[in-house]
């Protein structure tokens, strides 16, 4: 029988493999950061342990930095306290950090593949849920606590269950205006934050094929807003010409052999998968949340649910508690709810695809009156090359905040927050409670809805902006 | 990590699904570099109500949380843990975890029973009326027991194993150390590196 993506790369990494143990996997790439590694270390420190390989880890600061005067001493001396924690523990054990200031620091899932240490077959792991982002190689990437990252740090390795595999087959092409994000949105609402729980999802079909790598991107990183740890889209070649020239990537008869490797990869036509969902995309249009969680969505043109339209006991309960929290009135037209700042950023969308589209929108445009945006790039290398394309220039001359690189409002880390009450309509991942700042509330959205918003300053798409201003 | 049997204590009913791990505890508390402490930060925004359960003077010295589906859904930080931990929680029973938040648990000797809805809305019906019940949750035999409710949970074996006999797994794997250098022996010279 066939096996599928996930099954080929994961029995690639199978260190060990015994009766009533789970698998032992070999990890290709260790990422860390400030926030989730700094008891790993104490713990290798107190128990005499070393980091097996230097050499496959990376560290970057990311979720506590600041987004402005990057050039002064963080302000909180607490944030400042796990920063210098982190420059502490990779100088002794011999780990590469990109700190606040060089010139390839950002966010942890943005780096990884732009500098080309993210490629097909391979296995990935961080202590952040979001690291499901480096499956759209076709690789598994996965999320791990910190007892993990102690584990990973110390024996390249981790001993895993299998899991089972879940196809997400995306049938048609994308409506003109539905971005990926769109899609990975009604997707969750589809399956719910609980569906993905125990799979590896893979990604596939015309829609999937069609999108750019990083449309990719911010598809496998939400992936764990559907419960799945990770999530995966097998490689073809437009993953190829994404890895190829960068500068970790093979080169000469390495690239050859890697790329020989990497066709084996993706899923055989007799491969069975644990579940198959179909969606269809051409019935789509852009997508945004009105609730607590990814899976509380609904398209831009629908009214807010009432916890009536449910069902369920527990979804009843739950949308109740959501229209509470996020001060909405059932039915309601989602158009009409206003909006008091715009983030455009993060793992999810803040790349350059990303901070083109939201350009795009704002050309020539101004944002509302009262409305405060904020515009910060994944990466110091995303900063630049927007820069060089004059899209700081744009964001700027609309009447938004052109920040320095890091996770900023997507978690309420740093000091970029929302106030309690304020709403955002943010293209992060998660509008939990308190997210983005405490008693902040979230709309999760597409960078080009978010753009629109901003300038309405009402829930918006850029097909609502013709024939206005 | 003590290892982990059979556990009694009294019980907190969570009724709310979707229990994220930003309620079980905010960002702003991850800034934090130590590995204990972190019981204040535990559901700190619900906790500013004083109508939350764990307020409630009747289900103060719990221990076990029962929780409604999809409990620990969203980031990885193992805070989550140890807050819950910190606080004093030994068990948390929910019919759905998300699957870090579990991994977490099993590496902390946090118990994540699994169990119906059903016999968490039991859970829920006995504790409300007599918060005083002791809540019984033995591992061996898998089942929870109280006020003459008794119900299986589910919970991996090779993490049951690991809690009943108080294992650290980085050590478990080391005794592998030959396997993985077989293993990177063979490793392909394509794979990068990061320096």
């Amino acid at each position: 029988m066939g096996r599928t993506l996930a099954q080929k790369v994961w029995d690639d990494h199978v260190v060990r493999r015994a009766e009533g143990e789970p698998d032992l996997l070999y990890i290709d790439l260790h990422l860390t950061h400030e926030v989730t590694s700094p008891q790993a270390f104490d713990g290798l420190r107190a128990a005499g342990r070393s980091v097996r390989r230097t050499d496959l880890t990376i560290a970057t600061e990311d979720h506590n930095v600041p987004t402005t005067d990057i050039d002064k001493p963080i302000a909180d001396p607490i944030s400042r306290a796990q920063i210098d924690a982190l420059r502490v523990n990779t100088a002794e054990f011999g780990i590469e950090n990109y700190e606040l200031g060089n010139k390839e620091q950002g966010i942890v899932h943005i780096i990884a593949p732009q500098s080309g240490l993210t490629q097909p077959g391979m296995t990935i792991v961080c202590g952040d849920s979001h690291t499901s982002t480096h499956g759209a190689f076709g690789s598994i990437g996965m999320g791990i606590g910190t007892s993990e990252v102690e584990h990973v740090l110390a024996t390249q390795t981790l001993p895993l269950n299998p899991f089972k595999t879940m196809a997400i087959t995306v049938n048609g092409k994308l409506p003109a205006g539905v971005t990926s994000k769109d899609l990975i949105l009604a997707i969750i609402a589809e399956i719910g934050t609980g569906g993905g729980q125990g799979y590896i999802l893979e990604y596939r079909g015309e829609a999937i094929r069609a999108l750019s790598m990083e449309g990719r991107m911010t598809m496998c990183n939400m992936s764990i807003e559907a419960g799945a740890r990770a999530g995966m889209i097998a490689p073809d070649e437009t993953t190829y010409e994404y890895v190829r020239g960068r500068e970790h990537a093979p080169t000469g008869a390495d690239w050859d052999a890697a790329v020989a490797y990497w066709k084996t990869l993706p899923s055989d036509a007799d491969a069975v998968f644990d579940k198959e969902v179909i969606i269809d995309a051409t019935k789509l249009s852009p997508f945004v949340t009105w609730g607590t969680n990814p899976g509380q969505g609904a398209p831009l043109s629908a009214t807010v649910p009432s916890p009536d339209d449910f069902t369920d006991e527990v979804d009843k309960v739950a949308t109740e508690k959501a229209l509470a929290y996020m001060d909405l009135t059932a039915g309601m037209p989602i158009r009409d709810i206003k909006i008091d700042t715009v983030f455009i950023g993060s793992c999810t969308n803040g790349r350059i695809e990303d901070l083109r589209a939201a350009a795009e929108v704002l050309k020539g445009k101004k944002i509302a009156d009262g409305m405060r945006m904020m515009v910060v790039p994944g990466s110091v290398r995303v900063r630049l090359e927007a820069m060089a394309e004059g899209l700081d220039k744009v964001f700027a001359e609309a009447g938004a905040e052109w920040r320095e690189a890091g996770c900023s409002m997507c978690l309420g880390m740093n000091p970029d927050k929302l106030s309690p009450g304020e709403r955002s309509a943010s293209t992060s991942n998660r509008n939990f409670e308190g997210r983005q700042g405490p008693g902040g509330r979230t709309h999760l959205v597409s960078p080009a809805v978010a753009a629109a918003t901003a300038i309405r300053g009402t829930l918006s798409s850029p097909a609502d902006l013709v024939g206005s201003n | 990590m003590d290892k982990f049997t059979v556990h009694t204590g009294t019980g907190a009913p969570l009724r709310a699904s979707n229990v994220d791990t930003d309620q079980i505890i905010p960002a702003e508390y991850l800034k934090r570099i130590t590995r204990h402490g972190f019981e204040d930060g535990l559901f700190s925004a619900w906790r500013k109500d004083e109508n939350f359960v764990l307020n409630k003077p009747e289900h103060q010295g719990v221990s076990v949380l029962v929780a409604g589906p999809d409990f620990g859904t969203g980031s990885s930080r193992e805070h989550a843990v140890w807050a819950l931990m910190d606080y004093g929680f030994k068990v948390v029973i929910s019919s759905r975890f998300a699957d870090i938040f579990r991994g977490n648990s099993g590496k902390q000797g946090l118990l994540t029973a699994v169990v119906d809805q059903s016999a968490v809305e039991q859970l829920w019906k006995i504790i409300e009326e007599a918060p005083e019940t002791p809540v019984t949750v033995d591992l061996a035999e898998q089942i929870i027991t109280a006020a003459g409710f008794t119900t299986k949970f589910e919970v991996d074996s090779y993490v049951r194993w690991r809690l009943m006999e108080g294992l650290d797994d980085i050590g478990l794997t080391l005794k592998h150390v030959d396997e993985i250098e077989a293993f990177e022996a063979k490793r392909p010279s394509f794979k990068p590196k990061t320096v």
